[in-house]
C-alpha cells in the first residue's frame, strides 16, 4: 500500500495500530469533555461535540488539565469504547500515564499539523516504534 | 525490583513507571517522600476497582506516606442526593482496598493546605493538578501531574521517573504576566486570571511569571490561581517573584536573566470584568450554587459562614460546599458550620462536586441547566455533565443562592 503522507513524531508509546482518524482543532480531557459510558464527546460547544472516539485514531493539539485520564483510559478500554490511539501535539503526563496503563498507543509532537493534512475518517497507521504516522487512504 | 524479588506488585508498578519514564526520556528514578492519589469509583470504574484488587492481592504496600484526593461519595449524603446504592457499595470497596495497601484515605484535594507541606526541592508524587501546581510553585517542591495509578505506583516503589518538573530545565519561567492593573479582591478574580492565562497558553511546560501585584497574596488566592492555571492551561508551575521560593527575583524566575523579547501579557480589572460578562443564564435559571473544586479551607468556610449568617438559601435552590474531614471538624468546633446549616447550605465532606457519583442524573432530576460558582476551575471542568456554567464573585454567589436570581 502506498503512503500518501507521513508525519514524524517526537515521542511515542505502544504497538502499531491502524484506524480511521478523528481530527480535533480543540484540546481534550476525558473528564471535562467525554461521556465515559458512551465514548461520545459531550461537553457543550466542544469542536467535536457529539462525535465518538471509539476505535478512532484521535488527533488533539493539546491536553487539558484533569488528573482523571490516569484511570479513565483503563476504564474506557475495559468498556470497549477506547480509541485506537491518542495523537497529541503537546500532551501532559497524565495522558501518558493513562495510556500506558491501558495499553493504548499515545504520541506527542508532530512534524506537521495534521489539521488540513488528515481528514476525519481518513485511514492512518500509527507506528510508535518508528515514530511515524502514515496516511494510507482518504475517506470515501 | 524489576526482577520480582520484592514481589509481583512492586515489579508491576515499576514496569509501568519505566514505560512512562521511557516516553519522556527519563534517565533515572528519583526517591520521593510523599504521594497523593486520586482513586474513587466514579473515575476508576469496575475495571479500575478490579485493578486495585489485583494490586492488593499481589501484596502491594505503600512504602512512603500516601494520601487520597476528594472522592465521589459522602456516605452521609448519598441517599439524600439520590446516589446509586450499588456504586456507593463499590466506593466502600475502593476505600477498603486502598486502606489494605496502607493508603491514607484522607479524601481531600487540599492536602497542601491541610495535610503535608513539602519543602523546597523535596520530591513528591502528587495527583490532582491543583495539588501539583501548588507544590511546584508555592513550596518549590518537585512533582509532575501524577495520576491515580502513577501516584500509587510511586508509593509502592518509593520513587518516580525523573522528567518534567523534576528537572531544573522545565522549572524556568516562560512568559511574564503583569498584574499591576488588577485589583483581585475576590477569590474568583484569581481564578479568572488563571482562566485568561491558561486558556491562551495551553501547555504543560508553559510557566507564567506573575509580576506587579502589590500586596502579599493569600494561600487561598494562590490556590484558586493555581487550580485555574492547571485546569484551563494544563500548567504545572508558576512563579511570583518575591513570593514563590524559586523566584527571589524576576531574573531568577527565568533561570538567569529575562530576555528582552520575552512575551508579556497584561491582566487588568477590565479583562477580569470581561470574563464575568462572558457568562449568561441562557435558557436556564440560577438555582444551583456551588463552592467546590477545590475544597474550601477553614478560612473560606469562616468567611462563607459570616456571609450566610441570618440568610436562607432560596426555596427551590440548592447551595453546596465541599471540604475535607479536617476542615469540617474544625469548623464544627469553632461554630462556623451552624450558620451554614441554618441557612440550608449543604456542607459535604471528602468529596468534590464535579465528581459526585450520579451527577448527570442529579442534574436531570433537579432540572438544573446552570451551575454558578466562584471557582473558575469547576466552571471549566463540569462540562461533561452538560452543565452550563457561570463564574461569579463570592458575594454574588451568596446572593444568587439566597435569591435564586443571577447578579
Amino acid at each position: 500500500m502506498s503512503v500518501l503522507a507521513t508525519i514524524t513524531l517526537d515521542r511515542a508509546f505502544g504497538p502499531v495500530v491502524e484506524g480511521a482518524a478523528l481530527v480535533s482543532e480543540e484540546g481534550f480531557s476525558p473528564r471535562y469533555d467525554l461521556d465515559r459510558w458512551s465514548g461520545l464527546i459531550t461537553k457543550p460547544g466542544h469542536k467535536l461535540e457529539g462525535q465518538s472516539i471509539r476505535d478512532r485514531i484521535c488527533f488533539f493539539p493539546t491536553a487539558k488539565g484533569g488528573i482523571a485520564a490516569g484511570w479513565a483510559f483503563y476504564d474506557i478500554k475495559a468498556k470497549g469504547i477506547a480509541p485506537k490511539a491518542f495523537i497529541f501535539g503537546v500532551t501532559n503526563p497524565v495522558m501518558v500515564q493513562g495510556a500506558v496503563l491501558a495499553g493504548i498507543p499515545i504520541t506527542e509532537g508532530w512534524s506537521e499539523n495534521p489539521l488540513g493534512l488528515i481528514g476525519n475518517g481518513d485511514w492512518v497507521r500509527v507506528d510508535p516504534g518508528r515514530q511515524v504516522i502514515e496516511l494510507l487512504r482518504r475517506a470515501a | 525490583m524489576l526482577g520480582g524479588a520484592q514481589g509481583p506488585a512492586v515489579q508491576r508498578a515499576l514496569q509501568f513507571q519505566l514505560e512512562v519514564g521511557r516516553f519522556f526520556g527519563a534517565e533515572r528514578f528519583v526517591p520521593i517522600t510523599n504521594a497523593h492519589m486520586m482513586g474513587d469509583i466514579e473515575v476508576l470504574g469496575d475495571a479500575g476497582l478490579a485493578l486495585l484488587r489485583e494490586f492488593q492481592a499481589a501484596g502491594a504496600r505503600a512504602r512512603i506516606p500516601i494520601t487520597t484526593n476528594a472522592r465521589c461519595v459522602d456516605f452521609a449524603w448519598a441517599e439524600r442526593l439520590g446516589q446509586d446504592a450499588g456504586e456507593c457499595a463499590k466506593e466502600r470497596e475502593v476505600i477498603a482496598a486502598l486502606q489494605a495497601m496502607d493508603v491514607m484515605t484522607t479524601d481531600t484535594c487540599i492536602n497542601y493546605q491541610t495535610l503535608y507541606q513539602p519543602h523546597l526541592g523535596e520530591r513528591v508524587a502528587w495527583g490532582d493538578t491543583g495539588t501539583c501546581i501548588y507544590a511546584n510553585s508555592v513550596f518549590g517542591a518537585r512533582t509532575n501531574f501524577e495520576s491515580g495509578p502513577a501516584a500509587m505506583a510511586a508509593a509502592i516503589t518509593g520513587r518516580t521517573p525523573e522528567y518534567g518538573f523534576q528537572l531544573d530545565r522545565h522549572r524556568r519561567g516562560s512568559f511574564v504576566v503583569d498584574l499591576s492593573a488588577a485589583t483581585l479582591a475576590d477569590l474568583a478574580d484569581w481564578g479568572a486570571v488563571g482562566k485568561l492565562v491558561g486558556e491562551s497558553h495551553q501547555n504543560y511546560y508553559a510557566v507564567p511569571v506573575f509580576v506587579g501585584f502589590r500586596r502579599p497574596p493569600l494561600a487561598d488566592e494562590l490556590k484558586q490561581l493555581g487550580c485555574a492555571l492547571a485546569s484551563y492551561g494544563s500548567m504545572g508551575m508558576f512563579h511570583m517573584p518575591g513570593v514563590t521560593p524559586e523566584a527571589p527575583s524576576l531574573d531568577a524566575a527565568f533561570g538567569g536573566t529575562v530576555s528582552d523579547d520575552v512575551e508579556r501579557m497584561v491582566i487588568t480589572d477590565a479583562s477580569i470584568e470581561a470574563v464575568y460578562a462572558g457568562y449568561d443564564l441562557g435558557d436556564g435559571d440560577a438555582r444551583l450554587v456551588v463552592f467546590s473544586g477545590p475544597q474550601l479551607s477553614l478560612f473560606e468556610i469562616k468567611s462563607l459562614s459570616e456571609k450566610f449568617a441570618g440568610r436562607r438559601v432560596a426555596p427551590g435552590s440548592m447551595c453546596v460546599i465541599t471540604t475535607s474531614n479536617g476542615v469540617i471538624s474544625a469548623a464544627e468546633k469553632l461554630g462556623y458550620l451552624k450558620p451554614l446549616e441554618d441557612a440550608g447550605v449543604a456542607v459535604l465532606e471528602g468529596v468534590c462536586f464535579y465528581i459526585l457519583q450520579n451527577l448527570s442524573v442529579m442534574r436531570e432530576k433537579n432540572g438544573w441547566k446552570n451551575m454558578i460558582s466562584n471557582s473558575a476551575k469547576i466552571v471549566n471542568i463540569i462540562g461533561a455533565h452538560k452543565f452550563r456554567t457561570i463564574l461569579r464573585r463570592t458575594d454574588d454567589c451568596v446572593d444568587v443562592a439566597c435569591t435564586g436570581r443571577l447578579v
